[in-house]
């Protein structure tokens, strides 16, 4: 009768505290249910599909068109650097299609599994991990899509490409903070909710998605950088296209991502035994 | 050592308290404009207790107390039943346990892995076939890959869905869907199991083949936490249990202690019910009913009949008035409500000879091995003929239970599954047999 993890496990629970870290160990132990619920999300989100993960491919492709033909073809937008605009608008969207994804996923997270968090426990972190690493499937087979544009173009690639994985930690990080906060604030407040999906789409006329940041006035920068967002996708194109690095948007990226993770891993962790009793 | 241990454990809930809604009309516009704020406080205060509140020693009104000062302690192997109404507290207490909600004050403390069986096919996905709901709600249920991975022929086998095992969950009945998480449950290796009434669902059958499995991982030395209504199933399957009233422990004692306690209310016993006072007693100017009771072969009055022995349901009823066709009659109700059969007297004298005043004792004899395991409810009825009319008809008058330690009862582990069913008539069978010879006519 000795199960593997062996009999030592031993569990305290005690009324919440107001601080303190989400059990990272705990996480660990479960981290076979985090497999196994992405992989379902993949799974259920493309059965009886045809075009199975093709669709992550086609989505941001689609979306660059759109982009393309309004905003290169109709209103003549000139990203500069003689970059043409679907080249430009792919290595943006990209990023974007993720993280706003992560985003809103990760913020209803908890109340779209309200169900399950009354009947069993398990670190409900995982809830938020699930969309935030589970969307990085679609972002990788999508980045074919990216290649394939790049290739068409002739992109020559630069020693910038080495910003690459760590552009993708922090593209991960900085919805998965976001989440942090939302998901439990959306819990208490329902408002929050009709609020969220808004927000996301009021979101990307403050990101350089669809046109170049080197359109904001200079004066206004300064300002328009805190957006975590900004620095993010300034710093794909960057590292994609070979154009200089915008340090100072992407320090305030990491500025803002690990504020955003910390204090929202505490909160969280504050409010994550709370919220069965709530819902 | 013991394996949980549960100190001082408090758990509390805000309740609406009506003061909101008292407020003036003229105070709405102010209301309105404070609303955010408010909403906010109350929010806050849904889950936030003061030390003055929790230690106000009138009671409030707003707070409503779960459980109240709990403690015990379970010794690894034991099995411990959670007995109490609905409300009493026992499924917030597995839910303290099971980390689902975490306690106000006091603490718990659980010397091995935990798995909770509140629901049964926790993580299911329609879309997904059998096998890969095996392993999403394993893993759910806090197993890993690796010993999914070892199981997972074991669980196809147990489950009995073979055939469908790769085709999506969606397509299955929802008894194979059952049968499949069911599967998945019994295949858990925790060193605590938390059982929560999920033996409602499913056929008797299945029931059966649940109580069976459960017995055995008792049987493995294994701790088991078990909130049930279904005493019988307490009584068989725990050596222990917990009366919880209010959000208290009133009694620790043996399972079989307990649910007596429980079943009788605290103080009377529920297989015997007597009005002393004629005033009191059901019924009108005509008849009352004065005490009914359960009496072996020999007459004398028992609490624990056996359904290998025949025994009697005894009704006492005084007539006070001349003239009546009175007649009586007995339904037995099973645990879920069903009424399971009717008796009315059969002697002719009963519908058609008024009854003289006085005090009339009838009693219906049912026969042995006719009930099958579990609580009976009776309800006593008396009929005015020629008034059409009913003098008394109580509800639930006395109850009892049922035990079957026969072979064929539910606690016999040669032949899982057996005897299901709301009764457990014993039939007679006949039988012939015919040698090779002479099927092979032609």
């Amino acid at each position: 009768m000795t199960s593997e993890t062996g009999s030592n496990v031993e569990i305290k629970i005690v009324p919440v505290t107001p601080f303190g870290f989400p059990d990272f160990r705990e996480l660990l132990e479960y981290r076979d249910l985090l497999y196994f619920l992405i992989w379902r999300n993949i799974r259920v989100a493309y059965a009886q599909s045809v075009g199975g993960l093709g669709w992550a491919v086609v989505q941001p492709a689609l979306q660059v068109l759109i982009f393309s033909l309004v905003f290169g073809g109709l209103l003549k937008l000139d990203p500069g650097d003689g970059v043409p605009y679907p080249l430009f608008s792919t290595a943006a969207v990209i990023p974007w299609t993720y993280m706003s994804g992560a985003m809103s996923m990760g913020s209803s997270a908890l109340v779209s599994n309200s169900g399950m968090l009354g009947k069993i426990y398990f670190p409900r972190l995982i809830f938020l991990l699930n969309p935030t690493l589970g969307g990085l499937v679609n972002f990788f087979i999508s980045l074919f899509f990216m290649i394939a544009v790049m290739v068409f173009y002739q992109v020559e690639v630069t020693s910038q490409l080495l910003f690459f994985p760590a552009l993708v930690v922090l593209m991960v990080l900085t919805p998965l903070g976001i989440s942090l906060w939302l998901s439990s604030l959306t819990i208490r407040f329902r408002d929050m909710r009709i609020m969220m999906s808004h927000l996301i789409r009021a979101l990307v006329y403050f990101v350089p998605v669809m046109y170049p940041s080197s359109q904001v006035p200079d004066h206004l920068r300064q300002w328009y950088i805190i957006n975590p967002f900004v620095g993010i996708v300034e710093g794909y194109r960057s590292c994609l296209l070979g154009e200089a690095m915008h340090w100072d948007s992407l320090a305030w990226s990491i500025g803002v991502a690990l504020v955003l993770l910390i204090t929202g891993a505490i909160y969280f962790r504050r409010m994550e035994r709370i919220i069965v009793d709530v819902i | 050592m013991n394996i949980i241990e549960v100190s001082n454990l408090s758990k509390c809930y805000r309740i609406g308290s009506p003061s909101d809604l008292n407020a003036a009309e003229s105070n709405k516009f102010i209301r309105l404009l404070k609303g955010p704020l408010n909403n906010y406080r109350k929010y806050k205060s849904l889950y936030t207790f003061t030390e003055a509140e929790l230690s106000d020693p009138k009671p409030r009104k707003d707070i409503l107390w779960a459980l109240r000062d709990i403690s015990f302690a379970v010794q690894p192997g034991e099995a411990v039943g959670l007995v109490g109404a609905n409300g009493a507290g026992k499924s917030t207490l597995l839910k303290v346990i099971s980390r689902i909600t975490p306690p106000t004050r006091g603490s718990v403390l659980l010397r091995g892995r935990v798995s909770c069986l509140i629901e049964v096919g926790t993580g299911f996905h329609p879309e997904l076939t059998g096998r890969e709901n095996i392993y999403l709600s394993s893993t759910v249920l806090g197993m890993r890959k690796r010993e999914v991975d070892r199981k997972i022929d074991e669980i196809i086998d147990f489950s009995g869905v073979e055939k469908f095992i790769d085709t999506p969950v969606k397509r299955y009945s929802s008894g194979m869907s059952v049968r499949l998480a069911f599967a998945v449950m019994a295949h858990l290796e925790p060193e605590i199991l938390v059982i929560d009434e999920v033996l409602a669902v499913g056929d008797a059958e299945f029931q059966r083949k649940c109580l069976n499995k459960m017995g055995s991982v008792g049987k493995e030395g294994r701790t088991v936490l078990f909130v049930s209504h279904n005493m019988a199933a307490v009584t068989r399957l725990c050596d222990r249990a917990l009366l919880i009233r209010n959000g208290q422990v009133v009694l620790d004692s043996s399972a079989a202690d307990v649910v007596h306690h429980h079943v009788s209310a605290g103080t009377d016993d529920p297989t015997f019910r007597e009005w002393r006072s004629l005033d009191d007693s059901p019924g009108d100017d005509s008849v009352r009913l004065r005490a009914v009771r359960i009496v072996n072969e020999s007459g004398s009055q028992i609490s624990d009949p056996v359904s290998s022995e025949p025994m009697g349901i005894q009704m006492t009823y005084d007539v006070l008035e001349e003239g009546h066709l009175l007649s009586p009659y007995i339904t037995v109700v099973s645990e879920a409500g069903i009424d399971l059969f009717s008796s009315a007297s059969q002697s002719d004298t009963e519908t058609t000879v008024e009854k003289n005043p006085g005090r009339y004792v009838n009693t219906v004899w049912i026969p042995a091995n006719l009930l099958a395991e579990g609580t009976h409810y009776v309800r006593v009825v008396m009929r005015s003929i020629k008034k059409k009319s009913r003098p008394f008809s109580e509800r639930d008058v006395i109850a009892f239970n049922v035990i079957d330690h026969s072979e064929f009862g539910p606690g016999a582990s040669w032949w899982e599954g057996r005897a299901s069913g709301i009764i457990r008539p014993t039939l007679n069978w006949s039988s012939e047999y015919m040698p090779p010879a002479m099927i092979l006519e032609d």
